[in-house]
């Protein structure tokens, strides 16, 4: 899974299969310049070597998913929207920045939501609740920062 | 006016807010609305490349600078009147502050690297340092790696650290730890012994959320040494009754993950049924992720895990009968749990048919047509997401009827669906709906109703916005082709090609080819259509669909006449493509007799025609030209003079290249010294073509593995009929001088000129400098050998030689190939391609590593490929290898590789009882195979044995009363199924013959093991 902006700055990025980095980074490229040359009016799947790219545009943000040839297209673009319900629930009305300054928080939520690529908990209550109960242990243990250089 | 020192991430957040929209700050980014901000400070006003400014801004003339920006962001329009940027300006003046720190660091990629050297230092210096790090330090640290990384640079320090952090008892500096590592670790980093002993310890935790923590790391590298180490603890956690619910989930896909990497983590026995079991699980998030489990697990052992296929069942019927209601909140959008759902039909189209049990079945078909009912029904929301996840289930509900294939009711049903979203607004829909329908086309029960959509399909072609839809359109279309519509369809697709993409020209044009070929009834539209094809996407049509078209004219006397006036006509055009001349110039020279007789296309006025392209033409094609004239001479002795006229021209320096000189010059002499007869025999008419697979079809099918849509009459595979026309090419190289040694080989293309030659004037044939090898004398092909060994000399001739070492195990293979160059200069343009049809890959999956296109002279190169077996298959694959040896022609070796599918034997041992069962067990007609051969000379019965034993299978003694027998027992692993097989060799010393027999369970395999040894002791 890539987040990427519209500028084509990778955001945040999620890899289920193992890649040595040159081949990640070679993905990451193909892949951002071909979707941001596609039209907003487009289908939002694509062939892409021998799996199909599933993306969609939120504000800023492109959320971009591979996945193989006989998986379901429509339920991976909603996966994809139950993401960003999530992070959207937990930042409260979530921006590319909060992404950017909280990724690690991200990253938490997408765990909760999938693991080893498979979608884990669909209900968006138990995935907050999960979320939640990492906080009040983390709060419990360090008083809160920030880690901006 | 001071400047009050501003926040860079502030001023970044106003800028993304404020400014992004119309302006873009890194370097080489583009002008928006506004000019790209790169560089900004200490540019004057309206300067920044190719932005058009206004002349207010140009005529300004001020610097940018921190002061500068300053004044000018409270009020823009204030301060340079008559600029086009609309803003109103910030009054706070720590907001400006903010920004223009902001800008000052964007603005300035280097800075930015400076700024990220300096920090990547100061966190190097401290993790060095003597002080000890408390964790909180640490996880700062640690923490900002990350973000840097995550920027975009390069970190390659810090993972100690990480590790670290794992042991800690602060759950942030913990979470922290993780995933750093999750991000940053390869499988195979040194330090993952650590890690492991790390997330050992989380899971014994008595806290869920360590334990989560820990399974998620493990599946986010899921690699084999976390499979080892993990192999009991995992499976323990997913079916324990005290494990909590969220644990389980995660449990569930953490096995998933590292059983993919590792096959045999899984414990059989008891533990099938109480993982089958999970599907019954109370807690709909635990069912949810257990099914994507169990569907990896089925795939690999269908049999074992048949049991789920009830429990999926009613399952499902409970979700689709359930209103949205009452699954709370795991309800998406009104639609209940559909995430469960799609991955409930997934898994039951595991099996086909799904289950045997009437009751199961009718309780199947309920779901599916409940769900198709429910398509019908008002959406009950209008967020685009309810109708998607809708949509999702019922695509794959129709996956699983397509899957099933007996349902008719069904079939049409869905067919109908698939139908109305042909027009839907959402071009996500129609996408998907077309892809659907190709499949549905090849079922024989609903290829009728998707007929229907024709129109709808063909305007989509024509109208599709987006390329990857019209796509779609083209592919469905060629699966709906039939008899009946096959004019209508070729000639659309036909029309559109004049419009179509580039990106899909060439596979339109493979499609267009066999359809025609396909479906013709009348061999005079099938021309008309290729040369069509070559006329309006003459730049698209490879090498193989005109070769085709040649065949088949050639084959067909009765369109011969028809396909020379109208290719006659089609050249007369002022500009036409080259392959279009290359068919013109074959057809004619072949049957331009037959429109000689109209005065329009009188011989000269032939002959000129054709002429009047050479020169724009290729040397290949120029070749293929002066064949034709050659033959002209054969055809119409009025024009000789004329013809020969031009070989002259062409037989001196003023071609350049050398085969056309020598072909210029051959044919000459060739004219000038034969007499008719001679002439006449030598430039015979070409014989039929033998028949073959579609050579367009092969390749249509080499461009897009695994996704050519089956046409649906594609078996019945009608091509031309073979004219049994006595003469062969060979029959025609009898009349070529002995000295002509290149010349068995010339029909690689099955499309060469009749080679000729007289009295000792050696003449060439077009095609073997472009296409065929040397003969070499001294070459050794061993590969039949191969079915015995795994490692040796696998072929050898005086440039090359071909080493394989390879092993197998269970149902995968690893072979190395080493190529030995034995000569004393480099082998250039060394391409080693691998045979094997796609439809063969799906059997056997066979990936090649490419290796460097130079071999120097006395070098050796080592390509590796790996080898799956899938089902069991025929024969082996073979791999071509072209070289170029000195510049000169290519040369060709092929060699079949030892991939034969008694490689993927195991031995088994048994003893004579139970050999004895399974062999009377294995007494069916299609089960058992027998062949009687002579033995090779002299019999040679301790040589059998070792065959026999390199052979694969177990060698078993003292089972046959005779001595002399010998018998086998071996199992095929294939991924799909294990075939076991049982083999009896019989000597006969008196007649020194061999008696061989084969059992196995499919008839398949016990022919394939047969042909493999039969005439080989």
């Amino acid at each position: 899974m890539l987040l990427f902006s519209r500028q084509g700055k990778l955001r945040l990025q999620k890899w289920y299969v193992a890649h040595s980095d040159k081949v990640k980074k070679k993905i990451t490229r193909e892949l951002i310049t071909t979707i941001l040359s596609r039209k907003p009016k487009m289908c939002s799947f694509l062939e892409w070597k021998d799996c199909t790219i599933v993306y969609k545009r939120y504000a800023s943000l492109y959320f971009c998913c591979a996945i193989e040839q006989n998986d379901n297209e429509l339920l991976t673009l909603e996966v994809i929207h139950r993401y960003v319900e999530l992070l959207d629930k937990y930042f409260g009305s979530v921006c590319e920045l909060d992404i950017i300054f909280n990724f690690e928080k991200a990253y938490f939520i997408l765990d909760e939501l999938l693991v080893g690529g498979e979608i884990q908990e669909t209900s968006k209550k138990n995935v907050l609740k999960a979320i939640a109960a990492q906080d009040v242990l983390q709060e419990v243990s360090t008083p809160d920062d920030s880690y901006d250089i | 006016m001071g400047v009050p020192a501003g926040d860079v991430e502030k001023g970044k957040k106003l800028f993304v807010q404020r400014c992004a929209q119309c302006h873009t700050v890194e370097a080489g980014g583009k002008h928006k609305v506004g000019p790209n901000l790169h560089g900004l400070f200490g540019r004057k006003t309206g300067q920044a490349p190719g932005f058009s400014y206004t002349d207010a801004n140009k005529a300004k003339g001020i610097t940018w600078y921190e002061d500068t920006l300053f004044e000018y962001l409270e009020n823009p329009k204030k301060y340079t009147p008559g600029t086009k940027m609309v803003f109103a300006g910030l009054k706070k003046p720590a907001e400006r502050g903010d920004l223009i720190a902001y800008l000052k660091s964007a603005t300035n990629k280097e800075a930015e690297i400076k700024r990220i050297n300096k920090e990547l230092a100061n966190i190097r210096s401290k993790f060095k340092g003597d002080k000890t790090l408390d964790g909180y330090q640490k996880k700062k640290y640690v923490c900002k790696l990350l973000f840097i990384f995550l920027l975009g640079h390069d970190i390659d320090f810090g993972h100690m650290e990480a590790v670290n952090l794992l042991s800690s008892n602060k759950y942030s500096e913990k979470q922290i730890g993780y995933l750093f590592i999750s991000v940053l670790v390869n499988t195979n980093s040194d330090l993952i012994k650590l890690i492991i002993q790390s997330i050992k310890n989380d899971l014994q935790s008595r806290n869920p959320i360590h334990v989560n923590l820990a399974l998620q790391c493990i599946a986010n590298i899921g690699s084999r040494d976390m499979a080892e180490a993990f192999s009991n603890e995992i499976p323990k956690l997913l079916v324990s009754g005290d494990t909590m619910d969220v644990v389980k989930q995660s449990a569930a896909l953490c096995l998933l993950r590292l059983f993919r990497t590792c096959p045999d983590i899984i414990p059989g026995g008891e533990w099938t049924s109480r993982i089958i079991h999970l599907l019954n699980d109370q807690h709909m998030g635990v069912v949810t992720a257990a099914t994507s489990l169990i569907d990896a697990l089925v795939k690999k052992n269908p049999e074992e895990y048949k049991g789920c296929v009830s429990l999926a069942v009613s399952r499902l019927s409970r979700i689709v009968t359930a209103s949205y209601t009452d699954l709370q909140d795991y309800t998406y959008y009104f639609v209940p749990a559909p995430w469960l759902s799609v991955k409930l039909l997934r898994l039951l189209q595991n099996y086909n048919p799904p289950t045997e049990d009437p009751g199961v079945r009718g309780r199947l078909n309920e779901c599916l047509e409940t769900i198709l009912n429910k398509a019908q029904e008002p959406p009950k929301s209008k967020k685009v997401q309810h109708s998607n996840a809708k949509n999702a289930v019922l695509f794959e509900a129709i996956n699983l009827i397509i899957h099933n294939d007996s349902e008719a009711s069904l079939l049409v049903r869905a067919c109908n669906q698939l139908g109305q979203f042909l027009s839907n607004r959402e071009t996500n829909l129609r996408y998907l709906a077309l892809e659907s329908m190709c499949h549905l086309a090849t079922s024989e029960f609903s290829h009728e109703a998707v007929k229907k959509h024709q129109e709808v399909v063909i305007l989509s072609m024509k109208m599709e916005k987006d390329v990857s839809v019209r796509q779609q359109a083209v592919d469905l279309l060629y699966a709906m082709c039939d008899r009946t519509n096959a004019e209508e369809i070729v000639q659309e697709m036909l029309n559109y090609l004049e419009t179509a993409d580039y990106s899909i020209r060439e596979e339109m044009v493979l499609k267009v080819a066999i359809l025609a070929e396909k479906y013709a009834t009348d061999y005079t539209w099938y021309v008309d259509v290729i040369l069509n094809l070559i006329r309006i996407a003459g730049d698209y049509v490879s090498e193989e669909v005109w070769y085709r078209v040649i065949q088949i004219v050639i084959n067909r006397e009765e369109v011969q006449g028809y396909a020379a006036k109208t290719v006659f006509e089609a050249l007369q055009a002022p500009a036409c493509h080259e392959n279009m001349v290359k068919v013109g110039g074959y057809i004619l020279g072949e049957f331009g007799n037959l429109i000689a007789g109209d005065s329009r296309s009188a011989p000269m006025v032939q002959f000129k025609l054709l002429h009047s392209k050479y020169h724009l033409c290729s040397s290949m094609t120029r070749a293929l030209l002066l064949s034709t004239y050659i033959k002209f001479i054969n055809l119409f002795p009025e024009i000789r003079g004329t013809i020969q006229d031009v070989f002259r021209q062409h037989s001196n320096l003023r071609s350049a290249d050398a085969e056309l000189q020598q072909r210029a010059s051959e044919y000459l002499q060739l004219s000038i010294v034969a007499s008719t007869d001679v002439l006449a025999t030598v430039l015979e008419e070409m014989p039929s073509f033998p028949e073959r697979e579609s050579s367009i079809l092969a390749v249509l099918k080499k461009k897009k593995p695994g996704r050519v849509p089956e046409n649906a009459e594609i078996r019945d595979n009608k091509s031309p009929v073979p004219n049994s026309h006595a003469h062969t090419n060979n029959a025609q190289n009898n009349h070529t001088s002995s000295s002509n040694n290149a010349n068995a080989s010339s029909d690689l293309l099955g499309l060469s000129t009749p080679p000729a030659s007289q009295s000792g004037t050696l003449i060439d044939v077009l095609g073997d400098i472009y296409s065929t090898a040397n003969g070499n004398s001294n070459v050794v092909n061993n590969s039949k050998k191969f079915v015995f060994k795994n490692n040796g000399v696998l072929f050898e001739n005086d440039l090359l030689q071909i080493g394989v070492k390879s092993e197998f195990r269970q149902n995968l293979g690893r072979l190395g190939l080493y190529y030995g160059n034995k000569t004393q200069t480099a082998l250039q343009n060394f391409v080693p391609t691998l045979q094997w049809s796609a439809e063969d890959a799906l059997k056997l999956n066979v990936q090649i590593k490419a290796v460097e296109p130079t071999l120097e002279a006395g070098a050796q190169i080592q390509q590796l490929l790996t080898a799956e077996c899938i089902d069991h298959y025929v024969g082996a694959p073979s791999i071509i290898i072209s070289f170029r040896v000195n510049g000169g022609a290519v040369q060709k070796i092929t060699v079949n590789l030892p991939l034969t599918v008694n490689k993927f034997f195991e031995p088994t041992e048994m003893n004579a009882e139970s050999f004895f069962a399974r062999w009377r067990n294995l007494g069916g007609e299609q089960q058992r195979a027998q062949r009687v051969f002579k033995a090779q000379q002299p019999l040679d019965l301790p040589g059998a044995r070792n065959k026999l034993t390199g052979f694969g299978m177990q060698l078993l003694d003292s089972i046959d009363p005779n001595p002399d027998n010998m018998v086998c027992a071996g199992i095929i692993h294939t991924q799909a199924h294990k075939v076991g097989c049982l083999l009896r060799l019989e000597p006969n010393k008196q007649a020194q013959m061999f008696r061989l027999t084969i059992r196995s369970s499919l008839e398949a395999v016990t022919q394939e093991i047969c042909e493999l040894l039969v005439d080989q002791f």
